[in-house]
């Protein structure tokens, strides 16, 4: 199993460092060409706007509408997660989500950088003990439909959920030196 | 978050979203780009909080701006007014000439210039999370930001192989502390992302530095002062994503117009980079 980050921007480079720790084959995905040559993709977090015109840009957005469509498996945190959703709150007019997953999200949704904040998370079939979770100017879930599955909320708001082989967080898993949100995916994706 | 992105300086809330529709990570908010403080000389200083405000709600992306060097009292209301990002920032005119700002003693993050390791390594002591090469601002000429990055990037290469006792003459020689001169040994790069900034100007420069190994791209005068910004912000955007594939570093430097005016480092009458120690 290949494992592709999309690497348009952002943290990247984290989340390949995780997947490698896990003994999986990862790609950089910048170009369509790349992305035709992956099983999975995780998609990073950083800027949304950002992510959003290079999608464009990188001629990727149809590409990826296809593939997940055909039954990609992709795991979207933070930004990742605004590119994924359904409808998307407090973004720009021209933001289009790819409505990958049935859910409304709302961008900076805790406010600036400095209400960015860490907290611990029981997470729905991990192992052990609690999760730290690094929220950093985190959008928030606001709605899930019925075939959503929540797997982890924080004061009463998902934080990581999933629709058949799309997965979400809010928050950053490849930044709490703990791998078993990645390894859970990949097990059940693989 | 910021890493892989473009960071543009902004004078006023339209340019602001001309660099949020261009694909910037974040933008730097002050009154005059470096070049015009460079032409305008005089003290220059913390942005007008309402200008800053302003800025902050016409977008959507992080909001940085900078204090002069040592002046914790601009930090302060720059922490108080929300912005994302403090840079303290020698393009302002130092309010300290034996102290940098104790970021430590602030929530917001700090990012800092350097010039060389042991000044990276002396911010990042005081608490800066993220660090910046300094460059040259304001002149559109790179080559101080390239001095500063191999410099910094060869010094950590340098440290990778060197064994526990010159370890501790090089923390002398950086005049650094011993545990972060060990801990970037160990690492192979800076506890933090490393930035670059100062004087890039078209997309070629931020292809040039992303693949000598900077993180992120700053580009201040270099939009707003070419001569169409618009165009000028979504080529660097792409550049600094797609940096390793020269086909699209080409493809996106077709028809850009004029990029700023550049100056040559020996006929500055003042050095910025000189500033902060």
């Amino acid at each position: 199993m290949k494992v592709g980050v999309l690497a348009l921007q952002g943290a990247f480079r984290e989340h390949r460092e995780a997947l490698e720790s896990l003994g999986v084959a990862v790609a950089e995905v910048r170009t369509p060409d790349a992305l035709a040559r992956v099983d999975a993709l995780v998609m990073p977090g950083g800027e949304s706007t950002t992510m959003h015109h290079l999608l464009a840009s990188s001629g990727l957005v149809d590409p990826l509408q296809e593939a997940i469509g055909d039954g990609l498996a992709v795991f979207g945190t933070c930004a990742g997660l605004i590119l994924l959703a359904r409808a998307v709150l407090d973004g720009r007019a021209d933001q289009t989500p790819l409505g990958a997953i049935d859910l409304t999200a709302r961008r900076n949704a805790y406010g600036r950088q400095r209400d960015s904040f860490e907290a611990d998370l029981r997470i729905t079939g991990l192992e052990g003990p609690d999760f730290r979770g690094v929220f950093i100017r985190a959008p928030a879930i606001e709605r899930v439909g019925d075939a959503v599955v929540v797997l982890a909320e924080h004061n009463g708001r998902p934080v990581l959920a999933k629709e058949g082989r799309v997965w979400v967080s809010t928050f950053h898993p490849e930044l709490a030196g703990d791998v078993r949100v990645h390894e859970r995916f990949l097990q059940e994706v693989a | 978050m910021l890493r892989g992105g473009v960071i543009m300086d902004v004078v006023d809330a339209e340019q602001a979203k001309i660099a949020e529709d261009a694909g910037a990570t974040a933008v730097m908010a002050l009154e005059r780009v470096p070049s015009d403080i460079r032409r305008d000389g005089g003290v220059a200083r913390m942005s007008d909080p309402v200008m800053i405000e302003g800025i902050q709600a016409a977008v959507t992306i992080p909001v940085m701006a900078k204090c002069r060097i040592g002046h914790f009292a601009e930090a302060q209301v720059l922490q108080s007014l929300g912005v994302d990002y403090i840079d303290e920032s020698e393009v302002l005119t130092p309010a300290d000439e034996a102290y940098h700002v104790d970021k430590w003693s602030f929530t917001v993050p700090f990012v800092c210039g350097a010039t060389n390791l042991g000044e990276a390594l002396r911010r990042i002591s005081e608490g800066a999370c993220m660090i910046r090469s300094k460059g040259e601002a304001g002149t559109g000429n790179i080559v101080e930001a390239v001095r500063h990055l191999r410099s910094i990037l060869g010094d950590i290469r340098a440290l990778t192989v060197a064994s526990p006792e010159e370890l501790f003459g090089w923390a002398k020689e950086l005049r650094a502390p011993v545990e972060l001169v060990q801990e970037v040994a160990a690492r192979g790069e800076l506890p933090v992302p490393m930035f670059c900034a100062g004087g890039i100007a078209t997309p070629a420069d931020a292809s040039l530095v992303m693949q000598l190994g900077a993180q992120a791209v700053f580009v201040g005068s270099g939009i707003f002062k070419s001569e169409q910004p618009e165009v000028m912000a979504k080529a660097v955007v792409e550049a600094t994503t797609h940096y390793g594939d020269a086909s699209i570093v080409a493809k996106v430097s077709r028809g850009l117009g004029a990029a700023m005016p550049g100056a040559e480092i020996g006929k500055l009458d003042v050095t910025f980079a000189a500033r902060g120690w």
